[in-house]
């Protein structure tokens, strides 16, 4: 494949970064808005015929038969470390990246567009669309990745870029602490992530993806003996890389950013905190999939840890008032699901196809975007209307608001698992992985889904029937109505794909191995999936259907758990107590002082000591004549005696 | 004499210290500054130029443009010079730096002693980096150091008699260790009965000091550049030093005079010393490895700019002696690329930190907020310089990290591997203290109203920092430009200690 469109699906959102960021101040808001549009409207088109290239085109390069292959479009040298370690930039064509090549600049583009509406007239909306570009640049660079260092450098850049978007109403307090708080939290995981970066390469002498991940057993030999603290090598390796996944994919215990996250814009949410960023420590253990099922200890990591989040995510979600943390705790759970998925396809695993889990994995990932960015920009809709986050200050907004009710209802029957919708699709495969590996991850699975489904109906009901409080009362007249048209037509068009997405054979253009995988419904896994997923949203009519006391009463009832709940089961306090009282109060404190005190207190005893003898014996040189020639003669005197004594 | 063209680096300066005694106003000063600054950028990046091209042609002496001039034949001292990539580098970087100090202070009261004193600085930091006889070498890093007490004396602020008294002495004490470890270099320099020399690379040629001598040289030599280098417990003239110092004399201090001890560790300590610095490193490694963290954590509780940044400086120049000491090739070249890295983005931040104050009267950051609605284009460097110094991809406080990461975890002792991990774990305390404060000192809301009407920088300001961006920038795009520079020097040839581990 010719490497130019590869180049400026990359260079043209760099650039227009750069253009936005320095020449900004200088033009329009309708000028930014739209070179930024068009931007990545043609990085939209140009991926789109990548990825069609890929899937498609039959070319030799990237099928073999049926069999997709993994092509490297160009790989660029940019800082050689050792004759063998090399940070090479390059663009790596597989069946994961076309499909990412897909998600993001739909996404990014929706968003572009959407922003045009929701941001119109706020202060900074160029510097917003230049943060845009920056990020779908650092995101594309992310996935093609040839070279687990590419990866690092675009992670860290996708990492900032999120700090200055969510930090982009920088005068409220909250914004920036969220914005210090996703930073710091996701360079903490990222920590392991390096260190498992620098531990993979001492003992294989690689940083490209492509030769560990076609001869794993060949990275499995170079670590050979290599154990540490009981666990080998190859496992502390790869459990090191997937805590950088952890943070950033906001995995149990590094959760804590992601919710505070949503003080940035709600597009930015949309992007960012629901599609694409989130999912990259899914996408980071799938390019490394090779690697990981080598080691089972590594996969019951990811699946124990991805579980525990998937639940924990869906507990909280019950409990908040605030629809966008509601969808914060959601995309948690979800983003949970991908890495069980992935976790519980081990090669181990005989009762079904090894890639059922991986190809599973993506497909939610695919799905997921969709439908979770459909949410996130309804819910900015919704906020745009009402001009508050919280559900309380909604409700009846089904009358005023019909385009934004029907697709957000769309996004929660896909997020529910409710056939023919997206999400039905994909969490199926998940469920049906899970049960494969063992029924204990089955059964957990299932009763996440179940909570899935009734939070998000809960949500749904809360804000768009429930009560009908008097918006002209509290709005001066005003009454809420559906956005303009930049809004709407990204909310219809991803409802329509939220709807469809579900029907695309992705075991043909996604797997495991390159080889096509006929996916088949479980119906006894789907059955009982739907069964639960309707049980839990007539649960939600029921409570929430009509404004009555039964929810208050219920947590009444459980005070102290919905309680916690709602407080995130006090993890933020967790936090804050070890980093003010550990962290600074007891190692950064201490470490000053001590060099205030002991350090400093030693240099100025010394000079303190040599002052104090100076003083002491500068009287010696007094200036005056008289004593100097006194010690003179008593020098002369006492020398005389010394030299009679010794001749005596 | 004057044929060499390495002997300009002083000429210029010298020239230059001429020119400024006898102007007559600020005007005047101003010219004379820029000019010749600029001229002797101008004149490395000729060298840069010459020397790539020597180096394509086949060249493969370990120093270019080597020349060597009596100067007091009894001690066989010489001005002896002669340049490498490294020290190219380092050339262009102090010019960098001399010219955004001069326009960092453009309105100094009393310029031309100012200048004149800043001048005489550059042109020991100048003298040194293109000496290769130790004697001399020392000599011009003694001119380097002296100004300093007279420049933060005088023109400083807040405690400069303190400050500026405790940096002299503490790196006069440092120069004490490294006289009498310089003495002795020479007094073993060549094999019983012939001549000895402080040439390096002769000293280098003979290999002849003897492992017993070695191993009492070369800690008073590391120790000696490592006081300027800014090492483990003999960092405290740093964050008083830098306080008190006007803005250019920060510049020129954290960029480039600290860099002189880096420099010397390497092309004396370990260059001259290879056995005893393979046999010694861990005892240093483990005092630089606690610079890292330990300047990391204490800035995190400064609440003064100079001193976090000044705290930072000592993480950030620990990370270049504990890469130096890994003695490989890769951790060196990376070493090299921080002292670049870090020379830039921490005069960078004085730059900026002069500008800011230099507006609101106050370097605490709890009397300041939301300058990024008061000061959009001096907060927007800001956070770039503290970007840069958290080691994001694309700046160059990122390729100078991962080489010194990757490279140092390329050693073979398991020790050694986990205390590069202990050291990798600044780069989250690093982020910490830089988004104290950007959060507190740029973001947020105004704290003082009286900073409303503050203007923002001024065309001067505005070329200096921008300067300084592009080149933090230019490193972290291009970067193995910059490491096949480096990487020539720590060849397994050219340095033995590297054969040897």
């Amino acid at each position: 494949m010719d490497i130019t469109i590869p180049i400026l699906i990359l260079a043209i959102p760099f650039f227009m970064f750069i253009f936005l960021g320095l020449a900004g101040v200088k033009m329009s808001h309708k000028l930014a808005g739209t070179l930024g549009t068009l931007g990545m409207g043609t990085v939209l088109v140009l991926s789109y015929y990548t990825a069609f290239t890929y899937y498609f085109s039959g070319n030799p390069e990237f099928i073999d038969g049926t069999n997709r292959l993994q092509a490297v479009i160009f790989n660029q040298t940019w800082l050689q470390f050792t004759p063998q370690l090399a940070i090479k930039l390059g663009f790596l064509l597989d069946p994961i990246s076309a499909m990412m090549l897909i998600v993001i600049p739909t996404i990014s583009f929706m968003v572009h567009v959407y922003s045009l509406g929701y941001m119109h007239g706020e202060k900074g909306f160029q510097r917003y669309y230049a943060f845009l570009s920056l990020f779908s640049f650092s995101m594309l660079g992310l996935v093609v990745a040839t070279n687990i260092f590419q990866m690092y450098i675009f992670w860290e850049l996708v990492g900032a870029s999120s700090f200055l978007l969510i930090g982009f109403f920088y005068t409220l307090p909250s914004a920036v602490s969220a914005c210090k708080k996703a930073f710091i939290v996701t360079r903490f995981a990222d920590l392991g992530f390096l260190i498992g970066i620098l531990v993979l390469s001492f003992n294989t002498h690689q940083l490209d993806f492509l030769p560990m991940t076609q001869n794993p057993q060949a990275v499995l030999s170079s670590f050979e003996g290599v154990s540490f603290l009981g666990a080998s090598g190859l496992t502390w390796a790869l459990v090191l890389i997937f805590t950088g996944g952890m943070g950033k994919s906001a995995m149990l215990p590094l959760h804590i950013w992601l919710p505070d996250a949503m003080e940035g814009p709600t597009p930015v949410s949309a992007l960012i905190h629901a599609a694409t960023m989130v999912v990259a420590g899914v996408y980071l253990v799938a390019r490394l999939f090779p690697l990981y099922m080598l080691e089972d200890a590594a996969l019951m990591f990811i699946t124990v840890v991805g579980a525990a989040t998937a639940f924990y995510a869906a507990m909280v979600a019950c409990a908040q008032i605030d629809i966008k943390r509601i969808l914060a705790f959601s995309t948690i759970s979800q983003i949970a699901f991908m890495m069980v998925s992935l976790g519980v396809a081990s090669k181990n695993n005989i009762a079904i196809h090894e890639g059922l889990g991986y190809m599973a994995s993506m497909f939610h990932l695919f799905t997921h975007a969709m439908f979770k960015a459909l949410l996130f920009l309804g819910a900015g809709a919704l906020i745009h209307a009402v001009h508050s986050n919280n559900y309380t200050a909604m409700g009846g907004l089904r009358k005023y608001m019909p385009i934004t009710h029907i697709t957000f209802l769309i996004g929660c029957l896909a997020i529910a698992g409710i056939p023919p919708f997206a999400g039905f699709f994909s969490k199926d495969e998940i469920l049906t992985a899970c049960f494969a590996n063992g029924t204990f991850w089955g059964i957990w699975m299932m009763m996440v889904a179940a909570m899935t489904a009734f939070y998000m109906f809960r949500m749904y009901f809360l804000v768009f029937w429930w009560d009908n409080p008097d918006y002209a009362k509290e709005h001066h007249g005003h009454l809420p109505h559906d956005p303009g048209l930049a809004m709407s037509l990204p909310l219809i068009f991803l409802a329509i794909v939220s709807t469809v997405a579900g029907f695309i054979p992705f075991g043909e253009f996604v797997t495991f191995d390159g080889h096509e995988y006929h996916i088949q419904l479980n119906w006894a896994v789907a059955g009982g999936s739907i069964g639960i997923a309707l049980v839990s949203i007539f649960l939600a009519m029921w409570l929430y259907g009509k404004k009555n006391d039964k929810p208050r009463r219920m947590a009444d009832s459980c005070r102290w758990l919905w309680t916690a709940a709602h407080r995130r089961f006090y993890w933020d306090e967790i936090y804050l107590f070890i980093t003010r009282r550990i962290i600074f109060d007891g190692i950064c404190k201490p470490i000053a002082w001590f060099d205030r005190h002991v350090i400093d207190g030693t240099m100025n005893g010394l000079a303190y000591v040599t002052n104090k003898a100076s003083v002491a014996i500068k009287g010696f040189q007094s200036g005056k004549v008289q004593m100097y020639i006194w010690w003179y003669l008593m020098g002369a005197v006492i020398l005389g005696l010394i030299v009679a004594v010794c001749v005596l | 004499m004057f044929s060499n063209i390495l002997i300009y680096f002083v000429v210029i300066p010298l020239v230059m210290m001429l020119g400024l005694a006898l102007c007559r106003n600020i005007k005047q000063i101003r010219a004379v500054a820029v000019t010749g600054s600029v001229a002797l950028t101008a004149l490395s990046v000729w060298l840069l130029i010459d020397y790539l091209a020597l180096r394509a042609a086949g060249a493969t002496e370990p120093m270019l443009w080597v020349d060597s001039w009596s100067w007091f034949a009894p001690l066989n001292i010489h001005l002896a010079v002669g340049v490498d990539g490294i020290s190219i580098a380092m050339l262009i970087l102090t010019g960098i730096i001399l010219i955004t100090g001069s326009f960092a202070s453009w309105e100094i009261p009393q310029p031309k002693e100012f200048f004149l004193w800043l001048i005489l600085l550059s042109t020991g930091v100048y003298g040194f980096f293109i000496s290769i006889d130790l004697f001399t070498m020392f000599m011009f890093y003694e001119v380097a150091l002296i100004p300093m007490y007279l420049l933060i004396g005088v023109w400083g602020s807040g405690n400069k008699n303190y400050s500026a008294m405790k940096l002299t002495l503490m790196l006069m004490g440092g120069s004490a260790f490294l006289m009498l470890g310089l003495i002795g270099i020479y007094y073993h320099s060549a094999p019983e009965g012939q001549q000895l020399t402080w040439n390096i690379l002769e000293i280098s040629e003979n290999a002849a000091i003897s492992l017993g001598w070695q191993k009492f040289l070369f800690p008073m030599t590391f120790v000696g550049f490592g006081v300027l280098g800014a090492m483990f417990p003999f960092h405290t003239w740093s964050p008083d030093g830098h306080a008190s110092a006007p803005t250019a004399v920060s510049m020129l201090h954290a960029g480039v005079l600290m860099k002189l001890g880096g420099y010397g560790c390497f092309r004396v300590a370990i260059y001259l010393m290879p056995q005893a610095a393979n046999e010694l490193a861990w005892i240093f490694l483990i005092l630089t490895g606690i610079s890292v963290v330990y300047g990391a954590f204490s800035a995190c509780v400064q609440n003064d700019l100079k001193y976090i940044n000044a705290y930072s400086s000592v993480s950030h120049c620990g990370l270049v002696l504990f890469a130096i000491l890994m003695l490989n090739t890769t951790a060196m070249t990376g070493a090299i690329m921080q002292m670049l890295s870090h020379g830039l983005m921490t005069a960078l931040f004085f730059a900026l930190i002069g500008m800011i104050y230099g507006r609101t009267h106050t370097r605490d950051i709890r009397e300041m907020g939301g300058m990024m609605q008061i000061l959009p284009y001096l907060s927007v460097c800001y956070v770039i310089a503290g970007m840069a110094s958290l080691g994001l991809p694309g700046l160059s406080g990122f390729v100078a990290e991962m080489t010194i990461f990757v490279g140092s975890f390329e050693h073979s002792d398991l020790f050694h591997r986990i205390f590069v991990i202990v050291a990798c774990s600044s780069i989250v305390t690093t982020a910490v203290y830089i988004l104290r404060v950007v959060g507190k000192l740029l973001y947020g809301p105004v704290y003082d109203q009286h900073h409303m009407s503050l203007t923002d920088a001024k065309w001067w300001e505005r070329l200096s920092t921008a300067t300084l961006i592009v080149s933090v920038a230019a490193i972290g795009f291009f970067p193995n430009f910059f490491i096949d520079l480096i990487k020539f020097t720590f060849s397994p040839d050219i340095f033995k200690v590297i054969g040897l581990n």
